[in-house]
């Protein structure tokens, strides 16, 4: 069984996307490490490094994403884990920008998939599985 | 209708305590000089003569049973693998265990940190790292690290329970003394803590009281039963939760300041409040911790390093004496005891202050966050605010002439709000100093235990 790890990053409480993507992804047979709301980088990265995660999915839903997300590829390089898969989604910036622009700089800062809002979990389990190999 | 005799081989003291559950009370008490480097059965004697002498007479006693810290109580390693998660557990575990962690170390183990496993002569080692079904690669390598030593001490394993029987294999094939018990961490942020600590203590009375020369006390005495500090936790949960139709005093909070270190106990929920957010890993109702920096004599070093330049300038001018000074002569003469007011004053300044930042360690805190759905409050640690009864125990406390103003300062003195101390408890004093006896007497008549300890606590 493999495992993800998803929360939701910084000072954002944002509770009901999150139980409905644990609830989805548990349901597909994946052991899902749900750390909740309020979860810092460090937070999202040691459970990983105790659960051997192979995927972190990080939710932002009150557009502070880029300034919470920022260096974490690097903290899981130093962390032993720079391999590890990154995905991102939500409201992760604030306002109407352009998605390609945005998606790029997340993909700059070591993402390797980025959502733009109003996306459901559904269409990201395509990603996951092609990414994990099942 | 019995007698019971109950010891402490203390790492200074051996202290008796005769119980007599016709009349439901301490009857006598005594100390003497624990002698475990020569002979535990002297010290233990001599004790014994002071109260037949207290008494009046020698007694016959239906039971004699005893706890110990000497010879350096028990000390662990705790090694786990991240250090707020696995890391962390496993140091809550050996706590809880009664025992004093001289070592933590996190990730994978290097040869120089199995070499200090070995210079500070550590008694049982807990391994641990993982959740279950997560990462192995780490306690496999650590347990090999472990196993190629040599150490010749019992290795506890309550890691990722997905490689138990690869770990076994591997202490069965360096003829290690290895015990496999439940993962410590099986989930991330959740403790699991009873069958790692049952078998610490199991370890302990087994091999480590034997090693450390206490077992032969055994055949002056029915057994030997509990570290010290293990009793003491089962005394404080006992009277928070009370037996039977014996009522508790509900959540309690004690304090105990020693020469070398500060311990705090709290019997209480996590939290009570619907309305905050608990991050972090899961907090144990019965929450032991330990400063080994913070003490009366053998740590007073580490009180000074716990200050700034400008906070010993300021107690200096306020109380007019040189605290640097102060501190440094205790820790050379750690057998000196207060001759005059003002070297009682100064042991209880520095008493105050183990307390007040102990308690800074061991209660929660709580974080005010502006999102944009509002404020909200984050908590980690325990919510200690609510507390009403905070007990002291420990000769510094005990003897104190004015024990009150040490234990206020496990409250919020400097109102800082962010630190969840508790707010407004009554203090109490553990006069008898009868907690440790009453945790061995909860083994066999936790009634009658929790009626003494009752009686017993002073309130100041």
């Amino acid at each position: 069984m493999k495992s993800i790890v998803i929360g939701v990053i910084g000072a954002d409480v944002h509770a009901v996307g999150n139980k409905i993507i644990d609830y989805t992804l548990s349901n597909l047979g994946y052991n899902v490490i749900n750390i909740g709301v309020l979860s810092s980088q460090e937070d999202f990265i040691n459970a990983a490094i105790e659960s051997d995660a192979e995927l972190i999915l990080v939710s932002s839903l009150y557009g502070h994403g880029e300034i919470d997300c920022r260096g974490m590829r690097q903290k899981c390089i130093e962390s032993g884990i720079g391999d590890i898969f990154l995905y991102v989604g939500g409201n992760i910036v604030v306002g109407k920008q352009d998605f390609s622009e945005v998606k790029q700089r997340f993909l700059q800062m070591g993402f390797n998939r980025v959502y733009p809002p109003g996306i459901s979990i559904d269409m990201a389990i395509n990603d996951i599985k092609n990414d994990l190999g099942e | 209708m019995a007698k019971y005799l109950l010891i402490d081989f203390g790492s200074t003291f051996t202290k008796l305590t005769a119980v007599d559950s016709e009349i439901g009370d301490i009857f006598a008490s005594a100390n003497h000089f624990t002698t475990v480097d020569t002979d535990i059965t002297i010290g233990y004697k001599n004790a014994l003569d002071h109260l037949y002498k207290t008494i009046g007479h020698p007694v016959v006693f239906d039971r004699v049973v005893a706890c110990s810290s000497a010879a350096g109580g028990l000390k662990m390693a705790a090694i786990g693998l991240v250090e707020e998660l696995t890391v962390e557990a496993a140091k809550r575990v050996c706590l809880g265990a009664g025992a004093k962690v001289d070592l933590v170390f996190s990730h994978h183990l290097n040869s120089s940190e199995v070499e200090l496993i070995k210079t500070k002569k550590i008694d049982i080692i807990l391994l641990a790292g993982g959740s279950d079904g997560g990462n192995s690669e780490c306690v496999l390598f650590n347990a090999k690290m472990l196993s190629n030593a040599n150490l010749g001490i019992p290795i506890v394993y309550g890691g990722n329970k997905s490689v138990q029987d690869e770990i076994k294999s591997i202490f069965d094939q360096h003829h290690v003394n290895g015990h496999i018990v439940d993962n410590v961490m099986p989930r991330i942020n959740q403790l699991n803590v009873k069958q790692a600590r049952d078998k610490i203590r199991d370890l302990f009375l087994k091999n480590i009281i034997e090693a450390k020369g206490i077992k032969k006390i055994e055949s002056e005495i029915d057994k030997v039963v509990l570290p010290t500090p293990e009793a003491v936790l089962k005394a404080c949960e006992l009277l928070a939760k009370g037996y039977m139709n014996e009522p508790g005093l509900g959540e309690v909070v004690v304090v105990d300041v020693g020469g070398a270190t500060t311990d705090l106990y709290s019997i209480s929920e996590p939290s009570k409040r619907g309305d905050v957010i608990i991050t972090g890993l899961e907090e144990p109702y019965a929450k032991r911790t330990v400063e080994g920096d913070l003490g009366m004599r053998y740590s007073a070093t580490g009180i000074l390093k716990a200050l700034t330049k400008e906070e010993i300038m300021m107690i200096n001018l306020e109380k007019g004496i040189d605290i640097e000074k102060e501190i440094n002569e205790r820790n050379i003469n750690v057998g000196m005891l207060p001759q005059n007011q003002k070297e009682e004053l100064i042991d209880r300044l520095l008493a105050e202050m183990c307390v007040y930042k102990a308690m800074n360690r061991h209660a929660g805190k709580m974080e005010e966050i502006y999102t944009p759905m509002g404020m909200v409050h984050h908590q980690t640690g325990k919510d200690l605010t609510d507390i009403d009864i905070v007990i002291g125990t420990g000769g510094v406390i005990i003897k104190s002439t004015d024990p009150k103003q040490i234990l206020a300062k496990t409250t919020n003195v400097f109102r800082n709000d962010f630190e969840l101390r508790p707010r407004h408890p009554k203090f109490f004093i553990d006069s008898t100093y009868s907690l440790y006896a009453m945790g061995l007497l909860s083994e066999f008549d936790p009634v009658l235990a929790l009626k003494i300890m009752k009686k017993h606590l002073t309130q100041v």
